[in-house]
């Protein structure tokens, strides 16, 4: 069973971020870069999947500029088989990456999509769920277990009320969530490894997919900064704060 | 507790920018060793020090290794960390493929090396030491030898050590007097080491132990020390593991630092002797010993890069939080590090951090080169440049830590005195890498004697030559920084050649005048030496904002070179003025008026 995992490559978690000084964009110059850290659990999840005796070939998939073969690379060195750059250097909305990733289904003939559940740039939680959507194939969002049969797959997913489990028929896309699994330390001689393996890189328009923006950024500002704490007499203070000014009693 | 974030930025820039790292990737055999590969390494093994091996600093120094019912305990997580090292492939970076290892040149393997030893310096040690053995049974060993021990010294299955110390021997290793009767196709060895790092405990199931020792016909002095392999637990004929071998632990020290690490008194031969085999020739030991010297020392002068950068992260990030004050020119009290000598302080750290980085890594450039460039003449030259820097890298890296991890703790202020913070035990931490492999007494007699004196100074006034014309190129740049940067590198670099002219002069007079500034003048050939790269830095870090790179990491290596060209290069007036006027007093007192 092919299983295909698209990952992007995003500042790194440990980067704070911030606005470039005319406030254009989000400063990403020279910032440390990483793949995305639900996508590094969509990986892992493959793997083990593939360790298991459950799943065949992994493919790594990632959209964006050059740089992100070091995404790839990385992905490679887990223990993906191949690797596939859609290159552009345009910054794509997720129902742009959906359409795309759509098309590499098609090549690949995958009997899953493992995705992220959200990138940590955009937080937009969308491109799993438009992909399911365009093939008409199942979808399992936020999963924090799988188990995967030959037929189909038995997922756990975080909501918020609690764990929900649902099967699903494959094909299907499923994505992670925290949870899922902890991805592991690359070894060293992976990583050598992953130099040898096949990585092709395709120009985004050979896919004749439309992934022209559809919205409009009008201005981006950074978060307000923390005003300082206020000490608080005694419990009854607190209470009365929560109540009247917090509003949250 | 202090995180480690691996440096991996400065790590890549010095490696490409210093050190040649293209270079070395031209190399027959190291086409891989580019900077994609670089890149990809360091950030794997950054990320394993930082998660894994990091944790473990401040509990292996409050448990520490203990000897419970003659059983080495190691502290918590110690083992657990050491297994998925072993498991991920990290030890054998550098060894040999045939072997296992993944065969990368040392200008990939120092970097990743300086990384375990930032994370924590007692951890680190129990590779180091295995890379010694093995380095040691690849270069001398027969090839049984080699079969039997180097994969699983390689892979780190099994540790080893390096038994050289004894109680009356220890700078001076020709007073050895372990010995080693032979009895078939093997020896029965006899004696007591003392100090051995990791030389006792049951993370792996064996370990190799490589031991110094006298043969009974041996002529007294260095050429009647030979070299052994004496394994803890023997091996069968089919290489499995066999009966128990006759050399004890006796006792753990109780050390001012590392105490992660287990240092142990070995007995060997309480009973029938222990089992050891010959490795090379008989009577050659010492001299094996040196062959493998300039890996180890160059791996101990990386401690002082290490330690010195993890005291310093720890100290930028309390300066950072720590609210005391209000600085000149602010309005309220704020952090700490607005004031300007919390400031000085910080940046004699970094500078100087980053000035031995760049030197070891050059430095290991350097044996790249010497290990496999096509062309013979370009092999010895730098040969002897790794000669040359060898005993530089180890004395004044090691010396240089004592300083920054000291201003650690003064960063902290009281809290810095408080062991809860952390700071000091990285000063205490750092203590020891002055001394063992080498003392810094003698790093220095080995530059002076051998590596200058013997030679006339020939490769050292080459080297002065080349940091002249690196001066002269960086000094040329548009900006006011570049002269001011090269201008102070001529005045420290003229020092040094005036410091090492007159060394060779007063040698022919008296030796002793010469070798009483001998560690006046390793401090001031590696405070020179850091000028030196830190000069070049600046030049490539113009060439990048020049070529329009915008990273305020460029910016920041500009200003700390010129910080290091203003507070630390000045420093080689006073080295080279005590080289050359004192050593008289030195010798003067009578020895019973101290
Ligand atoms: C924690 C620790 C771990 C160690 N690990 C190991 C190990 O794994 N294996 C091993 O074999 N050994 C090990 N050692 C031993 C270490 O290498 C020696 O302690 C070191 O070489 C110094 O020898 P010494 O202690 O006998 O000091 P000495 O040689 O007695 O030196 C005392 C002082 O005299 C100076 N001095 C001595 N000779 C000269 C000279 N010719 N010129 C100028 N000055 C001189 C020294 O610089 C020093 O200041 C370890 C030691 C420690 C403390």
């Amino acid at each position: 069973m092919k299983i295909v995992v698209p990952v992007k490559r995003v500042i790194d978690a440990n980067v704070k971020v911030r606005l470039k000084a005319d406030g254009s964009a989000v400063d990403s110059d020279n910032a440390k870069m990483s793949m995305n850290p639900f996508d590094e659990i969509a990986v892992e999840e493959a793997i083990r999947l593939k360790e298991a005796g459950a799943a065949g070939e992994i493919v790594a998939v990632s959209i964006g500029s050059d740089a992100c073969q070091d995404v790839l690379r990385a992905a490679l060195a887990m223990g993906a088989d191949r690797a596939l750059l859609i290159r552009t250097e345009a910054v794509l909305e997720p129902l742009a990456v959906a359409k795309l990733l759509r098309e590499v289904v098609a090549r690949e003939q995958p009997r899953l999509v493992i995705c992220g559940k959200q990138s940590t740039d955009g937080d937009a939680n969308q491109a799993g769920q438009m992909l399911a959507g365009l093939l008409g194939w199942p979808q399992a969002t936020f999963a924090s277990k799988l188990d995967l049969g030959t037929d189909g797959a038995t997922v756990t997913r975080e909501i918020d009320g609690g764990l929900e489990i649902i099967a699903v028929t494959l094909p299907a896309v499923v994505t992670t969530d925290l949870r899922l699994n902890s991805p592991r330390y690359t070894t060293l001689p992976n990583i050598m490894k992953a130099k040898k393996k096949p990585l092709d890189v395709v120009a985004l328009d050979e896919f004749g997919v439309d992934t022209r923006p559809r919205l409009t950024t009008l201005g981006l500002a950074e978060p307000a900064a923390r005003s300082a704490g206020v000490r608080v007499a005694d419990v009854a203070e607190l209470l009365a704060k929560l109540k009247n000014e917090a509003k949250v009693i | 507790m202090s995180q480690y974030v691996a440096p991996v930025r400065d790590m890549l820039f010095v490696m490409q920018e210093l050190a040649g790292l293209a270079d070395v990737g031209a190399l027959p055999g190291w086409e891989e060793a580019g900077a994609e590969l670089a890149e990809a390494v360091l950030e794997e093994a950054g990320r394993f020090a930082g998660e894994v091996i990091a944790p473990l600093n401040v509990v292996g120094d409050r448990e520490g290794s203990r000897l419970v019912d003659g059983k080495v305990v190691v502290p918590a997580g110690f083992a657990e960390a050491y297994h998925q090292f072993v498991e991920a492939g990290w030890g054998g970076i550098s060894s040999p493929e045939a072997f296992g290892g993944q065969g990368l040149p040392q200008l990939l393997a120092k970097p990743v090396t300086e990384m375990w030893k930032s994370a924590c310096l007692a951890f680190s040690l129990c590779p180091m030491l295995t890379q010694g053995a093995l380095e040691a049974l690849l270069h001398h060993g027969t090839p049984e030898q080699q079969n039997a021990y180097l994969a699983k010294l390689v892979s780190g299955e099994w540790t080893g050590t390096m038994n050289l110390t004894e109680p009356q021997a220890g700078s001076d290793l020709s007073a050895v007097r372990s010995r080693a009767m032979p009895e078939g196709d093997h020896y029965r060895l006899f004696g007591n080491k003392i100090f051995i790092t990791w030389g006792e405990h049951d993370v792996t199931e064996n370990i190799v132990h490589l031991v110094l020792a006298r043969l009974p016909d041996a002529p007294a002095g260095v050429k009647g020390i030979s070299l052994f392999v004496v394994p803890k637990y023997l091996l069968n004929a089919d290489g499995s593991l066999g009966e128990r071998n006759d050399v004890q632990c006796v006792s753990l020290e109780h050390k001012m630092g590392i105490h992660g690490s287990p240092t142990a008194v070995l007995a060997y031969g309480e009973s029938a002797g222990a089992i050891g085999y010959l490795v090379g020739e008989p009577n050659r030991g010492l001299e094996y010993m040196f062959t493998m010297m300039n890996h180890a020392r160059l791996a101990v002068g990386l401690e002082g890069v290490a330690i010195s950068e993890r005291a310093y992260q720890q100290a930028r990030d309390y300066a950072r939080e720590r609210v005391q004050g209000r600085a000149l020119g602010h309005e309220s009290a704020g952090a700490i590090i607005r004031h300007p000598d919390v400031r000085r302080m910080l940046l004699t750290m970094k500078s100087q951090t980053e000035a031995m980085r760049a030197l070891a890594y050059v430095t290991a450039a350097y044996m790249d080169q010497a290990a496999r460039h096509p062309d013979p003449a370009e092999r010895a030259r730098y040969q002897s440049r790794v000669e040359l820097l060898t005993p530089v890298v180890k004395g004044w890296c090691t010396e240089t830590a004592q300083e920054v991890t000291s201003l650690g703790v003064q960063v902290h202020g009281g809290m810095g005195f408080i062991e809860e913070t952390g700071a000091a035990q990285h000063m205490r931490d750092a203590r020891i890498i002055t001394i063992y492999e080498g003392t810094t007494g003698i790093q220095a007699n080995d530059l002076l004697g051998r590596k200058t004196l013997r030679e006339q100074g020939k490769t050292l006034l080459a080297l002065i030559e080349e940091m002249r014309t690196d001066t002269a190129r960086v000094g040329a740049l548009d900006g006011e920084a570049f002269r001011q940067l090269a201008a102070a590198q001529d005045v420290a670099i003229k020092e040094l050649e005036g410091a090492t002219r007159h060394l060779i002069e007063a040698a022919t007079v008296d030796p002793r005048l010469a070798f009483a500034g001998a560690v006046p003048y390793l401090m001031l050939l590696g405070t020179v030496c850091g000028g030196w790269q830190m000069t070049r830095a600046a030049g490539a870090a113009q060439a990048r904002i020049a070529a329009g790179e915008t990273a305020a990491f460029y910016r920041a290596k500009i200003d700390t070179a010129l910080f290091y060209a203003e507070h630390i290069l000045p420093r080689a007036m006073t080295h080279a003025y005590v080289v050359q006027h004192g050593a008289r007093s030195t010798l003067a007192l009578d020895e019973s008026a101290f």
